[in-house]
């Protein structure tokens, strides 16, 4: 919403400058986007007079003019190649050093042709400010020598541009900004008052409402009227705030909407069909609306029809048919009240921006109905002449009578302020709250018309899961405590917000509890694991592209967004490596990651078909960087392993508790990936080598592996106290192993047949060997395995050493078959 | 007798003569078996000791093992002084160009969005809040109507909104929430006052350009008991700016504002300087937060009765608090994933934001 401050002086006596209007608006929730005055950037052009013209010695087309500009600028010779400048004609001078801004170039002194020239003389396309530009701008005979132009043609006039919250559709129209300004202490509200024009005949045009969201409309007949375009005083307003003028009547209309927030129409009755405007459900057919485009209605829509068809789009925007033009003698003009919603709705799905339905759609001042009509009827006699009829009218203006009742302590036990009643009551008062009854507690106010906002009594929305009871007595005290929190709020904004003390939440603890949940701490150590093991942390879109989701296994359409942003933003994630794998793309193709940088990782959400899930999804490629020593290598699933074993371990998963299987999800290479169990159906992650197949599709070239962890479902660890370690005095055995393992044998089978053998002898077991090949058998392996034994309380002898060896060679015999090699 | 002194004085100047000469263990080495070994030469002598007579014996005796003693430590000296020498050697052998880099270990980085969200919570976390968290597929009722923003409400239009299709067995489209704010509804729905949790997490618009992406992050907090108001609002986000921003005096400004779920609605505003950028300094006013006093409809809504309870809200942008912060000038650059941005911006594995260390 702008406004300038000459328009806002036609509602408002003040002193205040922009600067203090600006800092009270912001602080009553009127918030200053910008503040512009067009004087500023006119700085320097003068108001001046050719006192003598000649023609150029040296150039046919250009004149020596002699101008008088005032102070500083008596006399002086001007040349000009305007065809126009003449002997006696007033015009605007820009002296050396104007910044001409039509031009872009800044005025010099100079010769032109070996004449002296001491400015220049303007046209109002070089000041910015007008179109058309045969030769110089002209000024009438009476105007001033030496004045400063913008001052002279009352540009010198700030507009101010704000933002109006939802709720304040009083507040756009230059009337209501007055009032809120008065209320806040900047100048006096003038009063508004409109007469009642008689009106001299009976209508040709009368009014029906036949729809449900136009329960009052008014209008009247103005026959005889001369429309053209408007006078400068009036251009000058609207175009200050944005509005171009088109003509007298459909300016008086623009100028009403702003200065009253009262949006009107204009029809002309010489183009309408018959004597009948009913307001009506559109049918499903098209409408060219005023700005010439043509818009497929619904039968939601609300339009105004004459017996021809549609003449209107109702609060919304008028008909190119039925448009006033310059030949228009006789007019309608509409007065109505439409439903906030039904605007918003076909305002939204028609996407028209329009004034009329910014007001509608914020309500208007139901009040205000006849009186906009009357105020539109003064103004079109004035500008255009004419002879207005009498009303017509359908429906009836709604009751919008309603009081709010403040408890004046509330204003401290809610707004943290302590305010005088008297003060309180005193600035609802300004801002047209009237008392209704008042004591020394509190005060019950009626609601101005205009405040539709305030005491509103929209119905509730309470949770369906809410018991009866409880929903009952939440609903019982609503709209009391609603209507009393709207007046705290209108005297807390005009006192001040940064008169409210503050002050410290009370302390629930002296010591807080932890702020975060066992699920959201984990999720932190592991952020905090991966980034320590050279990964960097990314956060990617919850929504991928579908064709690159559906690379991860089958998504469903029930997690596909109906309106995407784009076709490659329309599926949620059914995985964080989806991102993680264009990300690492992209850096590859940037030249990255070849340093041993290329490893990412994210926590984050991820959607399948049974809906959210919290996951930890790594990704590695690229290569490692080269050194002194070592070549640069790619990752490999062994990297991804690790990841995620650091990750588990740092949860507290007990390692023991873990299984390993080869049935990773299809992305996976099939022979270089796994799945990390607990117990046989709980699947706490994955990893290994990406598909080639999906490598490739996400533009991912080189080994590419990657890891993922479940982290919804990992179980608490249970909180036991750990037992004490048993620190030996002994000296630990190592012993080596090698089993003869055939193509079925896992080597985690083997590990953990050798720890079973003997649980307290065995402290650790590791494979530091693997061996194929050579005089193996075709698909066997050999395994070597190192066993840690750990005496407790006497060494071991060689007979307790060769038995531990026997049942360790059993024991991995019975468990999988391999033998022991000697 | 002579003759036989003479042949130790030749032994003693020989066996020295040698000593010296020797330039490496295995000749030192040969020397001292040579001398004083099984069958070195001052063994042989020794061993023939006991074919003279006493008193020869006894004299012999005497000058041989005054011998031995001398040459003795003569041997281990010079073999102190070899491995001295060949201890020289070998650190001059064993030199290398220090100056060279030494094997890089890959270092990764936490994301400044997830260590904004820790500091936040770390000063919240200090106030008494603690994080709450919901779905990012809300209903319309969590995301909208519970927060007294009903169907045709401007705000609806003005957030938006990405929509999924409807749940089995419901033809209302599901929506990617908006703001957080379903999680304040939950938590209302869910416990029982006093209330005081900040909902940190993925929201969700449909609008892309260079200040706009359609997915950011947004910290909401929710405070609900009988007696809270206005004044702790304003204490409790106060008290937060200054810290987050470690700027013990920030300016902090509150303005009258509206939001559907609250009342009184304040936008909150900062010091800085536009010119510089500097918060805290210059004379502008920046926009960081949006606050209330919970509206009597949101508590109604969620079965609070609006006579007894009360409290205030508040939400902020997690990014723009972390481009404020850390002087990161392009919002979409975030979700990029750009290797050398991470690396830029983001921030140690090993310094948690811990108020003890200062966030």
């Amino acid at each position: 919403m702008k406004f300038s401050l000459s328009w806002l002086r036609e509602h408002l006596d003040f002193t205040a400058s922009s600067e203090e209007i600006c800092a009270r608006l912001n602080g009553i929730g009127l918030e200053v986007e910008s503040v512009e005055n067009p004087a500023e950037k006119l700085a320097g052009f003068r108001t001046a007079k050719i006192l003598e013209a000649h023609r150029h010695p040296d150039a046919d087309r250009l004149q020596l003019c002699r101008v008088a500009a005032g102070a500083g600028y008596e006399d002086l010779q001007v040349v000009c190649g305007a065809p126009n400048a003449r002997a006696g004609l007033h015009v605007i001078f820009a002296p050396p050093g104007t910044y001409v801004p039509g031009l872009d170039i800044t005025i010099k002194k100079g010769k032109i042709r070996g004449e002296e020239s001491g400015g220049m003389l303007c046209s109002l396309r070089e000041l910015g400010l007008g179109e058309e530009s045969d030769g110089i701008a002209e000024l009438p005979e009476t105007a001033p020598i030496g004045e400063a132009y913008a001052t002279y043609a009352e540009l010198d006039d700030p507009v101010i541009e704000i933002a109006i919250t939802p709720n304040r559709g009083d507040a756009l129209s230059i009337r209501g900004i007055a009032r809120d300004l008065a209320a806040a202490g900047i100048g006096h509200l003038k009063p508004w008052l409109t007469e009642a024009v008689e009106g001299d005949f009976e209508p040709s045009i009368s009014w029906k409402t036949a729809h449900p969201d136009c329960p009052y409309i008014v209008g009247r007949v103005i026959r005889g009227v001369k429309n053209s375009p408007s006078p400068d005083w009036l251009q000058r307003r609207l175009k200050a705030v944005g509005l171009k003028p088109i003509s007298r009547l459909v300016d008086v209309t623009n100028y009403l909407t702003f200065d009253l927030g009262r949006p009107l129409h204009v029809f002309d009755v010489a183009k309408l069909s018959g004597n009948t405007l009913t307001v009506t459900h559109a049918a499903r057919e098209t409408f060219t609306a005023l700005d010439g485009n043509e818009y497929v209605l619904g039968t939601d829509d609300m339009v105004i029809v004459d017996d021809a068809g549609v003449q209107s789009l109702a609060g919304i925007m008028g008909g190119q048919q039925s448009g006033v033009d310059e030949n228009t003698t006789d007019v309608f003009v509409e007065s109505a009240l439409f439903d906030a919603v039904r605007i918003a709705l076909t305002g939204r799905r028609l996407a028209i921006h329009t004034d009329a339905r910014q007001r509608f759609e914020r309500g208007i001042d139901p009040a205000l109905v006849r009186g906009g009509l009357e105020a539109a009827t003064i103004m079109i006699r004035d500008l255009c002449g004419g002879e207005p009829s009498e009303i017509t009218e359908a429906g009836e203006a709604p009751n919008w009578k309603r009081t709010a009742t403040l408890r004046f302590e509330r204003l401290e036990t809610l707004g943290g302020v302590q305010i005088p009643a008297d003060e309180a009551v005193r600035s609802l008062e300004h801002l047209g709250f009237e008392v209704v009854e008042r004591d020394d507690e509190s005060a019950t106010f009626a609601v101005p018309s205009w405040r539709n906002d305030v005491a509103s009594g929209q119905v509730l929305a309470q949770a369906a899961t809410l018991d009866e009871g409880v929903a009952a007595k939440a609903a019982a005290s609503v709209a009391r405590m609603e209507a009393e929190c709207d007046l705290v709020e209108e005297v807390l904004r005009l006192h001040g917000l940064d008169a409210v003390p503050p002050v410290a939440l009370p302390q629930t603890a002296m010591i807080p509890a932890p702020a975060v949940t066992p699920l959201q701490a984990r999720a932190a150590l592991l952020r905090r694991i991966c980034a320590a093991r050279g990964m960097m942390e990314t956060v990617g879109f919850s929504f991928v592209a579908n064709e690159d989701a559906v690379l991860f296994g089958d998504v469903p359409e029930t997690q596909r967004l109906l309106n995407p942003i784009a076709t490659d933003l329309d599926q949620l994630r059914p995985t964080p490596l989806v991102n993680l794998a264009r990300a690492l793309s992209r850096n590859l193709a940037r030249g990255l990651g070849l340093s041993g940088e290329g490893a990412l990782f994210e926590i984050g959400p991820c959607f399948d078909f049974e809906g959210q899930h919290l996951r930890l999804s790594g990704l590695r490629g690229g290569l490692t960087a080269r050194e002194p020593g070592r070549a640069a290598q790619e990752a490999t699933l062994w990297d991804a392993k690790a990841d995620l074993t650091a990750a588990l371990m740092a949860l507290g998963v007990p390692e023991a508790s873990l299984s390993v299987t080869a049935d990773a999800p299809g992305f996976y290479h099939p022979g270089r990936s796994g799945q990390v169990r607990q117990g046989p159906k709980l699947v706490l992650g994955t990893f290994g080598e990406l598909h080639p197949r999906v490598a490739r599709a996400l533009g991912l070239s080189g080994a590419v592996v990657a890891f993922e962890l479940y982290l919804d479902r990992i179980p608490q660890p249970k909180a036991k106290k750990k037992a004490a370690p048993v620190l030996s005095a002994l000296q630990p055995v190592r012993r080596d192993f090698a089993f003869l393992a055939g193509p079925d044998v896992e080597a985690q089978g083997v590990l953990k047949a050798v720890r079973m053998a003997d649980r307290n002898l065995i402290q650790d077991v590791r494979l530091f060997d693997v061996f194929e090949g050579g005089s193996l058998p075709e698909g066997y392996r050999s395994l070597g395995v190192e066993v840690v034994l750990q005496p407790q309380t006497e060494s071991l002898t060689d007979a307790g050493l060769e038995a531990l060896s026997k049942s360790v060679e059993g024991a991995v015999l019975k468990a999988t078959g391999a033998t022991l090699r000697r | 007798m002579g003759g036989m002194a003479d042949d130790l004085d030749t032994l003693k100047n020989d066996t020295l003569a040698a000593l010296g000469a020797a330039q490496d263990r295995a000749q030192w080495d040969a020397i001292r078996v040579g001398t004083l070994g099984k069958s070195g030469a001052l063994t042989g002598l020794l061993k023939q000791l006991g074919k003279l007579d006493p008193e020869e014996r006894k004299l012999r005796g005497q000058a041989l093992n005054r011998l031995r003693d001398e040459l003795t430590r003569a041997i281990e000296e010079r073999g102190r002084e070899i491995e001295e020498q060949a201890l020289e050697a070998r650190l001059k052998s064993e030199r290398v160009d220090v100056t060279m880099p030494a094997p890089s270990v890959a270092t990764g980085a936490i994301h400044p969005i997830s260590r904004t969200i820790e500091e936040m919570t770390a000063i919240f976390g200090a106030m008494g809040f603690s994080v709450a968290e919901g779905p990012d597929v809300e209903s319309q009722w969590h995301n909208f109507s519970a927060l007294n923003t009903p169907d045709h409400h401007p705000a609806r239009t003005e957030h938006d909104t990405f929509y999924l299709p409807p749940k089995s067995g419901s033809n209302e489209p599901r929506v990617l929430r908006t703001q957080t704010s379903g999680v304040q509804i939950r938590t209302m729905l869910g416990q029982k006052p006093p209330i005081r949790i900040i909902a940190p997490g993925r929201t969700y618009r449909a609008d892309h350009d260079a200040t706009h992406s359609p997915m950011f992050h947004q910290c909401e907090g929710l405070v609900i008991d009988r007696n809270i108001t206005l004044g702790h609002l304003k204490g409790c986000l106060i008290e937060f700016l200054r810290v987050y921003f470690d700027k013990p005096n920030l300016p902090v400004r509150f303005r009258a504002s509206y939001f559907p779920f609250t009342e009184p609605s304040m936008e909150v505003d900062i010091g800085w300087s536009k010119a510089t950028g500097e918060i805290g300094g210059g004379s502008d006013w920046l926009e960081v937060l949006g606050s209330g006093m919970v509206h009597p409809r949101v508590l109604a809504n969620c079965g609070l009765d609006p006579a007894v309870w009360q409290g205030f809200a508040f939400g902020m942008g997690v990014e723009r608090l972390a481009m404020l912060k850390n002087g990161i000038p392009d919002l979409r650059s975030f979700y990029e994933s750009d290797l050398r941005w991470l690396r830029h911006y983001g921030f140690s594995a090993f310094s948690p934001a811990t108020l003890t260390e200062g966030v």
